[in-house]
């Protein structure tokens, strides 16, 4: 391992602790539940944790990527819902399924830079009560409606709205400018590195079993709070297996070559996650524990629209900027969380880092950076398993990164990578305290 | 079935049909508002009147019943009987010393004070007879009276009406350990105040403290600046017993298994505790609640309290029970609290239990009368009683100050109780001489009692909490 990383600012920011609601299957049990609902509960949890009824957090910072308009103000109208004093700031911060994590590198740099002494970071998404919108025509005519001065008027703007017109709009998970879905961009992705059924299906087994040891071994009594009818992620199969997960029929890509099935793709997720951070001074004067130290992060983004790059893959090269910055290998870390938005994003990712003509054509590098140790790698589950309500995804991650570290030892260190749509990829690196 | 029962419950009718009424208790803090009298039998010993004075309770003298005091009394159709003369007032609650007791004739005394004073009992007034444990009284004659005395109180507690409650406490005096005015009085506080609402017919015991173990007597939050853990927290009676320690001082460590975490952070956030979810069943349960408690509360911190509230029951018949629910009902409620109690009264550990600390369990009605269909919660419940006795007597205990007690609650009106049909809790609640179902807060109080730094003299019991239950009496 390298020399001690270092935090180019006054001090630090540290993980003092995290909490999640259980995540539910899309139109599971948490289906009724607003994503202000659950919010609000993972903000009580947490705060019910840490003993802070009634006190002032330095502000929290938390959003959602499924929003309806009434929520224009979702982490506010939680914190004034939750246990925590009403004089709470709160902001929302929205950047698809990186969300989660640009908040704990938003209020990470406010403590750093000792703007606030404490923060509240994470996100929250429901798949199932999304917002619907309603189709284009619709929305126009209503608008005129709405304008008209005289009745008559009215009644020509409302006459203008065609039976078409009247079919809803729900968000779908497709890439504006591409209108593939995700799941068709990953496809490409996958084939274009050669990534296997066989090796998909492993990763998502894995990732089933590693959740299962987890929550059985009480690995989540003080990162999750049930919620609702749920005390464990509703798609969790601890039964499941590669044999299993190798009789479903591909839903992505096409043909022959097509290897990307529910099974090794993540299922739309309800849920939230949060995440406490202090500076040292902070949490030692509450009796707090501190779990990480977070020390550096790094944003990328790919141009996927011209088929340049996969849609999942600015991971991939953000890592590498970062580790320049911090003056560290890929291999210089005991504990590694990639998002697994797919089985094929974690391994289509690994498998970048070890070419050679990838790292040379597309990172500028000399030599490839390298394997990633795979008993290292996502130890404890991840997406595919506990699900994936995008928002929340970052702060479940960041409290389990900071909680396994602690585990470690001082000086442990993490790497947590996450894709998210619209080619971008949010990556940090965490220490262990 | 269920509106007639209503009807004769509820009917003005009921009344003078002799259908008994359920009284509004009184409960908290407060005194009863009527004269508390104070009487003795069999000579006039010190000790409950010294130990009034030092809880600062103003207290008359208790009349007595005589032949020759009695008054004439005609009724409305004109027939003349000779009754005792009445107290100027009503009475809140009358005090009998008993200690001295030794003969018979003794217990006429009893009688003598307790007959006038009932005839003005307020409502939720109190009976209060303070004896001596029977093995210690003497002779057997001293030892028949002293025990004919719990036959007295607990006739007595079957005999009030309007929510009055009768107890009996016991002390040593001839022992070489005599119990002093200081221990007793959290318990004759305990028992005058609202807080023993639904504590009645039941015998109490108070020995001795070493010299300095009792600290304040009369304080209204005795747990200031105490850490309290409280198992089972999140919902029933232990999300009461979890607010009444915090509404008494208390910083408190709110314990529930994940599964519980929602409604065990709105306990913790509503009391601003802390919640530490945790199944209590867990090898490494006692560890981690002292490392919390290490963490969280400073350097040096221990744990005053322990409450042992969780527990769950898996009923079936005998001849239908199998090993796992069986099992499952022994560890939650029995074996767990025997493995966190060892971990958390090593002296050495952070975060352990406290000099002069305190480890309560919650036993049941069941665990003394036993329920069909329970046979496994009983032996849990019943193993509480056995297990609080036993440990009190061990010298790593009682070395370091510390007591261990348990409640037996009988039928209390939890959100689960709410959902028994109708006329089965009817039944039940009407099977004890409150005529009603306990409370919560009921419990609660009697574990804040039992553990208040002011109970070092109170170890090795198990306080029923039943409203005299006519079940195990
Ligand atoms: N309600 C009554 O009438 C009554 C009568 C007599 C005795 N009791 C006793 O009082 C206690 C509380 O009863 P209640 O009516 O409030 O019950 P309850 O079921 O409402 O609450 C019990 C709590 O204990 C928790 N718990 C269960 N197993 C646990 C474990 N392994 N680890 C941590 N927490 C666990 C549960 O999650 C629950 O929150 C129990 O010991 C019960 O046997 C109750």
């Amino acid at each position: 391992m390298s020399d001690q990383t270092t935090s180019p600012t006054s001090r630090d920011a540290v993980v003092v602790g995290g909490n999640r609601i259980p995540f539910g299957k899309a139109g599971g049990a948490y289906a009724a539940a607003s994503n202000q609902a659950m919010l609000t509960a993972a903000l009580d949890g947490l705060v019910a944790r840490f003993g802070l009824a009634g006190q002032q957090v330095g502000e929290v910072a938390a959003g959602a990527v499924l929003k309806h308009s009434r929520d224009f103000n979702l982490t506010r109208e939680s914190v004034l819902g939750s246990a925590l004093a009403p004089t709470t700031p709160a902001y929302d911060l929205q950047q698809a399924c990186g969300t989660g994590l640009e908040t704990v590198i938003q209020v990470a740099n406010k403590i750093r830079l000792g703007q606030l002494d404490s923060g509240i970071a994470g996100g929250v998404d429901s798949a199932s009560d999304a917002p619907i919108a309603v189709g284009e025509g619709l929305r126009k005519a209503l608008i005129r409606a709405n304008a008209a001065r005289t009745p008559m008027q009215r009644v020509k703007a409302l006459a203008g709205i065609r039976p078409g017109d009247l079919a809803p709009e729900s968000p779908r998970n497709a890439e504006p400018r591409t209108g593939l879905s995700m799941g068709e961009h990953q496809a490409r992705t996958a084939k274009e590195w050669g990534i296997t059924r066989e090796a998909q299906d492993e990763l998502a087994a894995a990732s089933h079993h590693n959740l299962a040891r987890a929550w059985d071994s009480g690995f989540f009594d003080d990162l999750a709070t049930g919620f609702l009818t749920l005390s464990r992620d509703q798609g969790l199969r601890p039964d499941t297996s590669v044999e299993k997960l190798a009789t479903l029929s591909p839903v992505f890509g096409k043909g022959e070559g097509a290897t990307m099935t529910a099974g090794n793709s993540t299922p739309l997720s309800d849920g939230a996650a949060l995440v406490l951070l202090g500076s040292r001074e902070w949490a030692a004067e509450r009796n707090l524990p501190v779990l990480a130290r977070f020390v550096d992060a790094e944003v990328a983004a790919v141009d996927y629209v011209s088929g340049d790059e996969g849609l999942l893959m600015a991971p991939a090269y953000a890592v590498p900027r970062l580790l320049e910055r911090q003056g560290l290998a890929l291999q210089d870390f005991d504990l590694y969380e990639i998002h697994e938005a797919f089985a094929s994003t974690v391994l289509a990712t690994l498998a970048a880092w070890e070419s050679e003509e990838f790292c040379r054509d597309r990172l500028g590098l000399d030599a490839p950076l390298g394997a990633v140790d795979r008993s290292r790698l996502n130890v404890h589950g991840s997406s595919l398993a506990a699900g994936h309500p995008f928002a929340a995804t970052g702060g479940r991650i960041v409290a389990t990164m900071a909680k396994l570290l602690a585990e470690e030892g001082p000086g442990s260190r993490g790497l947590v990578s996450i894709c998210a749509a619209g080619g971008q990829g949010v990556v940090a690196i965490l220490e262990g305290c | 079935m269920a509106d007639l029962m209503q009807m004769l419950t509820t009917n003005p009718l009921a009344k003078q049909l002799g259908v008994p009424q359920a009284a509004r208790l009184r409960r908290g803090r407060e005194l009863p508002t009527g004269a508390v009298v104070v009487g003795s039998a069999g000579g006039s010993p010190s000790l409950v009147r010294r130990t009034l004075e030092l809880l600062g309770l103003p207290v008359e003298e208790a009349l007595v019943d005589t032949p020759h005091t009695r008054v004439s009394q005609t009724d409305d159709e004109g027939r003349t009987r000779e009754v005792p003369a009445p107290y100027p007032g009503t009475v809140g609650a009358v005090v009998v010393d008993a200690t001295a007791a030794t003969a018979v004739a003794d217990l006429e005394d009893l009688r003598g004070v307790l007959r006038p004073a009932l005839r003005a009992l307020e409502g939720s007034g109190r009976v209060v007879v303070v004896g001596l444990e029977p093995d210690t009284a003497g002779g057997p004659t001293a030892v028949a009276v002293q025990q004919g005395i719990e036959g007295v109180v607990r006739s007595v507690g079957k005999e009030l009406r309007k929510g009055a409650t009768a107890n009996l406490v016991r002390v040593d005096l001839l022992t070489d350990a005599p119990t002093t005015p200081t221990d007793l009085a959290s318990t004759l506080s305990f028992l005058l105040e609202g807080r023993s609402a639904y504590v009645s017919g039941q015998v109490l015991h108070v020995g001795h403290a070493e010299e300095g173990r009792v600290t304040e007597v009369t304080s209204a939050r005795p747990f200031e600046g105490q850490v309290v853990v409280v198992t089972g927290a999140g919902r029933g009676i232990g999300a009461s017993i979890a607010e009444v320690y915090a509404r008494d001082g208390a910083a408190v460590v709110a314990v529930d298994v994940p599964a519980g975490g929602q409604g065990l952070a709105q306990v913790a956030n509503r009391i601003g505790g802390t919640a530490l979810q945790l199944d209590i069943t867990a090898p490494d349960a006692g560890r981690r609640i002292a490392a919390h408690v290490a963490q969280r509360f400073g350097d040096g911190a221990r744990i005053h309290t322990v409450v042992h509230n969780a527990g769950i029951t898996r009923d079936k018949l005998l001849v239908n029970l199998d090993e796992e629910r069986w099992g499952s009902v022994l560890e939650v409620n029995l074996a767990a609290q025997i493995r966190i109690n060892d971990v958390l009264l090593d002296p050495e550990l952070p975060g352990g239990l406290d000099d002069g600390g305190r480890i309560v369990g919650v036993s049941s009605t069941t665990g003394f009368a036993g329920n069909r269909g329970q046979t496994n919660y009983a032996a849990s419940k019943a193993g509480v009683i056995g297990l609080v006795r036993a440990m009190a007597a061990e010298p790593r205990l009682t070395a370091r100050g510390i007591t261990v007690n348990a409640v037996a609650p009988g039928v209390i009106a939890t959100e689960m109780w709410g959902k028994v049909p109708f006329l089965t809790r009817t039944m039940g609640e009407r099977l004890n001489s409150l005529q009603q179902a306990g409370t919560p807060l009921d419990v609660a109080e009697a574990i804040c009692y039992l553990s208040s730094p002011a109970s070092a003299a109170v170890t090795g019991r198990t306080l029923r909490v039943c409203g005299q239950l006519m079940m195990g009496a």
